[in-house]
């Protein structure tokens, strides 16, 4: 199959059930959130390593936001919804409640929640405050500066983590430019992050290695370096490029709509071919076939 | 869905106990059912028709019409449905509530909503004493809730108060938050004198100064992000013309008390 030139391999990308959370940042400044969010979401690409994944959602107007300021939605998913609750606590305990003017909110409404204020309180050393409103507990944390408000429950829900495409380019600049021109239309569907810098990953792996204790490793099938002595290479010889793009998303239809605009948009801009990521079908709950998408 | 509608057609001489006067208690009576039900008029026993015109039956909402202020114990124990009255009314109204939404387009006299633990209660005009508060002898007063008074309310507002949220659009008497456990009293007007005495926990805030007990003790004077919520909550409510932008953005002086009892209570008052 094909979009303009660009060829769509008939595959499929093979993604996993994960656990995910919502976290509304908010400031006195769109700056400070951004601040939060950006520290928050450090060191959070995948799961292999990072023990979870995150990025920022969107922005959000202060008209919007539960204490009308400006806000930042930030997605977090985990492989496990025993692991969220530390990952929560921790990342907004170091990242968001250290970051001067901001307060921390539950963006997620589910029947299930894990306790994060309620931990994050005993920060208060006893000084802490609790109010209820509307039903809602928030915690006023004392801070050098005044308070770090932040909801007590936050809400949480399976999720589809590892969706994904790979996009072949000529050259790097082609790969590149296809790339990010994906990672802006995927980005426009709501409940859908990109985990990796920029969404685009360079360094895409493969399940093992040669190395006793290595989980993964290189993706040498994929290593234009390596086509010509790598026995697994799929680099066609008009291709000097590859990106990967990973996309973690709230429901398996917000993932399978931000890759049929991805598919879209990298082929508008002139990606040789386009390709997806899985394990033969064995491991992921979710098969995503290209073909169908498109 | 059909309402019960109940208009005063004389005006008891003493004052009438109609705890009767409730959803539940209301549910399923046909007009002669609730004209039937008992009620103490002083010390005799009478019947609701001998003071109101009923039309409709019982459901959940009920609507009173007339001069009720010396009808009390309306809504008591109500846990759901609505009531609404036109007019004014006497003491105790939805004492010991739990849910559901009282309205009273009126006047409200002392008690307003005592001991209540949770659903509404709205007074369109002024309340007397006691609003939100423990009875004598108890110690703690509502445990859950709101209470919104758009106009003044006298002495004692949330007395031993443990939970919920009381509203005062006007001006506050004396003593408000006295004995206090925990839970939020905003009044947007003027307090009275001994705000807070012997409050536990809990918050009292304020638009404007007020005099302070000398156990409370000045803090700072900050932002406390956490009141937009309530103050934003009253403009939803009908709070509006009192509550500016300056007020949500605004700083406020901080002051901990009471430092004869906890001593983490605090009092907010608006600053600039």
């Amino acid at each position: 199959m094909k979009i303009k030139k660009t060829e769509i391999i008939d595959t499929f990308a093979e993604a996993f059930e994960m656990c995910g959370a919502r976290v509304i940042i908010t400031a006195d400044t769109k700056q400070w959130a951004r601040a939060a969010a950006a520290s928050m979401t450090g060191f959070a690409t995948s799961v292999i390593r990072c023990k979870l994944e995150a990025a920022v959602e969107s922005e959000i107007p202060e008209s919007d936001t539960p204490d009308g300021r400006p806000g930042i939605s930030v997605l977090l998913f985990t492989m496990s919804s025993k692991t969220i609750a530390g990952q929560l606590i921790d990342r907004i305990g170091q990242c968001v409640m250290t970051c001067p003017t901001t307060a921390c909110y539950n963006g997620l409404e589910s029947d299930r929640s894990v306790s994060v204020g309620g931990k994050l309180r005993f920060f208060g050393d006893g000084y802490q405050i609790s109010k209820l409103i509307d039903g809602i507990r928030l915690w006023r944390i004392p801070v050098m500066s005044g308070e770090f408000l932040i909801d007590d429950q936050f809400g949480i829900q399976p999720a589809v983590g590892g969706g994904n495409l790979i996009i072949f380019g000529s050259t790097r600049g082609i790969a590149l430019r296809a790339s990010i021109a994906a990672t802006h239309a995927m980005r426009e569907v709501g409940g859908v992050f990109l985990p990796f810098p920029q969404g685009v990953v360079r360094s895409g792996s493969k399940v093992g290695a040669k190395y006793k204790g290595m989980i993964a490793s290189t993706n040498d099938a994929y290593c234009p370096t390596l086509r010509s002595i790598s026995d697994n290479s799929v680099v066609p010889e008009n291709v000097e490029a590859i990106y990967e793009i990973v996309i973690d998303g709230l429901s398996e239809e917000v993932v399978k709509e931000a890759m049929r605009r991805g598919i879209q948009a990298a082929a508008e801009k002139g990606a040789t071919m386009i390709s997806a990521g899985n394990y033969g079908g064995e491991l992921g709950k979710y098969k995503f076939h290209l073909n169908e998408l498109v | 869905m059909s309402t019960a509608h109940l208009k005063l057609h004389t005006k008891p001489e003493v004052p009438l106990e109609a705890d009767v006067l409730n959803t539940a208690k209301l549910a399923g009576l046909s007009q002669s059912g609730i004209e039937h039900l008992s009620v103490m008029h002083g010390n005799e026993k009478a019947s609701l028709g001998d003071f109101f015109k009923v039309t409709g039956k019982g459901n959940s909402e009920i609507r009173l019409e007339g001069d009720l202020s010396n009808i009390k114990m309306i809504g008591a124990g109500m846990s759901d449905g609505k009531i609404v009255v036109e007019g004014d009314v006497g003491m105790h109204l939805g004492i010991g509530m739990s849910g559901g939404e009282i309205v009273v387009e009126g006047d409200a006299g002392d008690w307003v909503g005592p001991e209540m633990s949770g659903g509404r209660i709205i007074i369109k005009k002024n309340a007397g004493h006691m609003v939100g508060a423990a009875y004598r002898g108890h110690t703690t007063g509502i445990t859950g809730g709101e209470i919104f008074v758009h106009g003044d309310a006298k002495n004692e507002i949330g007395s031993g108060m443990r939970r919920g949220f009381i509203a005062i659009g006007g001006n506050a008497g004396d003593f408000t938050g006295v004995n206090m456990l925990a839970g939020t009293i905003v009044v947007l007007g003027e307090l009275g004198i001994r705000t807070g005495a012997g409050m536990r926990r809990g918050t009292i805030a304020s638009l404007e100064d007020a005099p302070m007990l000398p156990s409370f003790e000045y803090a700072c004077t900050y932002r406390p992000l956490f009141l937009r919520f309530y103050l934003r909550k009253l403009q939803e409510n009908g709070f509006k013309r009192k509550i500016q932008d300056k007020h949500l953005n605004g700083i406020y002086k901080r002051y901990s008390g009471d430092g004869i009892e906890l001593n983490r209570g605090e009092v907010l008052l608006f600053s600039k």
